[in-house]
């Protein structure tokens, strides 16, 4: 399968998670980063999109911006009890040495009889994480403690 | 695979003794101080590339002292190794959360009771299903308890004395945590609104990953005068909880790093990896990030108080039988996730720094004014759980410890295999039946989960026991047989 069609993969790690994430935009690299990091816990498919939530970052860098992104996720999850499985990045701006990032991401509320999880993702760490233009677009390499 | 590609990492090591080996200075550029790491052998052929290298990256940090340290379960962590044990100078050095961890303050409980093997075993399933519904377990199971916000500051500050003064537990339950489970200078300011939203639901739960409660036995005795003092005998069951700050310590982690990356430039400290991110001791960020890390700290005492209050509970209404009876007294809770300030002798001189442990256990000796008075001639014990079916031990903390690692020994068995790895090659259902025939139960959510905690993807808890037990970093006392797991 050509790269540019594989959304995401992983990459073996001793004790956490560690994936790359592909995409033609930065914006779509963005997306399917939070889509590897959400498939370490569950089976996205099983997450249906009753719920949306629009999502505003800014950070001073693209690593420290896809730190809080995938962060995002963790905290909506402990704090909201919400799981995502679908993730619509509008825009990803840089102005004024900041990095601004707009999305919509839709799930649902966890509902343990419903959805089977493998694990909990703890946090995303700034662990060998990149963010890199490539031939076909972008690729994002980031590592969650699990 | 899981095993080192790079059969040479021997060579890059000048050899101390048996189980001692130093990484010069020269391995890598910017280095201060040489890594000393602590292997047998056998765990030495079969240590990463990648966890060499992170103890490389720690000994370039400033003001670290004598050496940087991995113990014998020592893996790949994320910046600081796990199994990591670094010493900053309290003027010169440097704090930095990699060298925490996210689960803040993750420990080990063990609590003993007057109940024998036998007792347990025919009604460990039905015993199970009681623990598993009693203490909430896995992604998205809500806590017995939702506390508000003025109690989640208490929390912060009081840590295990919180959940003692509100019912759950006894006065001297806290006198045998580390720190008396709580240790001072907790900043509450410094904790983020989204740490508040995420540590509110989750006090009195027990997350997952490598989380669990553990019903044991004592199946042998190395050292009598020692589990005496500790209350251990063979045949006695014991039950051990292993679980951390939950997601507020999480978040205050992913907060502080946030800062410290940026205070790093600051600072003009250069960092061989970003997660690495330290401030000076004395700066605003790095003071800021500590006492955000002592309220995670509290939290997580609290939270093992609070379980274990809810097992002793369990235990009373299946076996009828009263507190008193029971004997459901607590042995020690060790925090194998933490930075502290403490007090060392280096080069003849006492001196402050700030030990980081990462997934080491302190190990502190007889006579040392931060242990029980109950354990003032032992020594402090030292709690190092066993992986899913295997043993875990008691160990007791020794003068040598002090001079050779900064009163640290290791935390547990350490892994070998990725999750992702482990879950290909085992099914949930297969190891839960193997275990059963070695006479484990074993209870999670789901079946699955098992398999990512099999018995085969750690380093056998014995060997790295063993290797702490002949440095004399830690003493062997007793080891301790599981029964039944419940696994988070």
């Amino acid at each position: 399968m050509p790269a540019e069609q594989k959304k995401y993969e992983y990459l073996d790690h001793t004790a956490d998670a560690k994936f790359l994430a592909y995409g033609k935009t930065l914006e779509e690299a963005f997306g399917n980063a939070a889509l590897a990091m959400s498939n370490v816990m569950i089976d996205t498919s099983t997450v249906s999109s009753t719920l949306s939530q629009y999502i505003d970052l800014t950070a001073e860098d693209l690593e420290g911006l896809l730190f809080d992104w995938l962060s995002e996720f963790l905290f909506l999850m402990d704090a909201e009890n919400l799981i995502f499985g679908d993730f619509k990045v509008h825009s990803i701006k840089q102005e004024g040495g900041q990095f601004h990032l707009n999305a919509t991401v839709y799930g649902e509320h966890i509902d343990p009889s419903r959805h089977m999880f493998d694990t909990e993702v703890k946090a995303a760490t700034y662990n060998d994480i990149q963010v890199q233009p490539s031939a076909d677009g972008w690729v994002l390499q980031a590592i969650v403690d699990i | 695979m899981f095993m080192s590609e790079d059969s040479d990492i021997s060579l890059k090591l000048n050899k101390i003794n048996n189980n001692t080996w130093e990484l010069p200075c020269g391995y890598k550029a910017g280095m201060r101080v040489p890594g000393r790491l602590f292997l047998s052998p056998p765990l030495l052929e079969i240590l990463e590339q990648g966890t060499l290298e992170q103890v490389a990256n720690v000994a370039t940090l400033p003001g670290i002292q004598k050496y940087s340290m991995a113990m014998p379960d020592a893996h790949l962590g994320y910046g600081f190794p796990i199994g990591g044990v670094a010493a900053f100078d309290r003027e010169e050095g440097v704090i930095s959360p990699g060298g925490v961890g996210f689960d803040i303050n993750c420990g080990v409980r063990l609590i003993r009771s007057n109940l024998k093997e036998n007792d347990v075993r025919p009604r460990m399933q039905d015993l199970l299903e009681e623990l598993f519904h009693a203490i909430p377990s896995g992604v998205g199971s809500k806590s017995r308890l939702r506390v508000n916000d003025g109690q989640l500051d208490d929390i912060f500050i009081n840590g295990a004395r919180w959940a003692v003064e509100n019912g759950y537990g006894v006065p001297k339950d806290v006198e045998m945590c580390e720190s008396q489970g709580m240790m001072e200078g907790a900043l509450i300011k410094q904790v983020s609104t989204k740490a508040r939203q995420r540590g509110r639901p989750q006090l009195g739960t027990l997350g997952s990953g490598n989380h669990f409660l553990e019903v044991q036995y004592v199946d042998k005795i190395y050292d009598t005068k020692t589990a005496d003092a500790f209350g251990l005998h063979e045949g006695q069951v014991t039950f051990m909880i292993h679980c951390g700050s939950r997601g507020a310590g999480h978040q205050i982690c992913t907060d502080h790093l946030r800062t410290l990356t940026q205070a790093s430039q600051k600072y003009k400290i250069d960092l061989p990896d970003k997660q690495l991110a330290c401030a000076p001791t004395d700066s605003s960020e790095a003071q800021n990030y500590f006492g955000a890390m002592v309220c995670a700290a509290n939290y997580a005492w609290a939270n093992r108080q609070v379980i274990m209050h809810w097992a002793r509970e369990v235990f009373q209404n299946f076996f009828q039988k009263d507190a008193d009876e029971l004997g459901m007294d607590l042995v020690y809770d060790v925090a194998h996730n933490v930075a502290k300030l403490e007090e060392h002798i280096i080069d003849n001189k006492k001196q402050e720094v700030y030990v980081h442990r990462k997934g080491a256990t302190r190990a502190f000796p007889p006579g040392h004014p931060e242990i029980p008075a109950h354990y003032k001639d032992v020594g402090q014990p030292v709690l190092i759980p066993g992986s899913m079916g295997t043993a875990s031990y008691v160990l007791h903390g020794t003068l040598d410890a002090m001079e050779i690692s900064f009163g640290s020994a290791c935390h547990g068995a350490g892994r070998v295999m990725s999750r992702a790895y482990a879950k290909r090659e085992f099914k949930g259902e297969q190891i839960k039946r193997e275990l059963s025939e070695m006479g484990i139960s074993v209870r999670a959510t789901q079946p699955a989960l098992i398999a990512e905690e099999a018995p085969e993807v750690y380093k056998s808890s014995s060997e790295v026991v063993d290797v702490v037990h002949v440095l004399g970093i830690a003493k062997k006392v007793a080891r301790l047989m599981p029964i039944g797991v419940v696994k988070g």
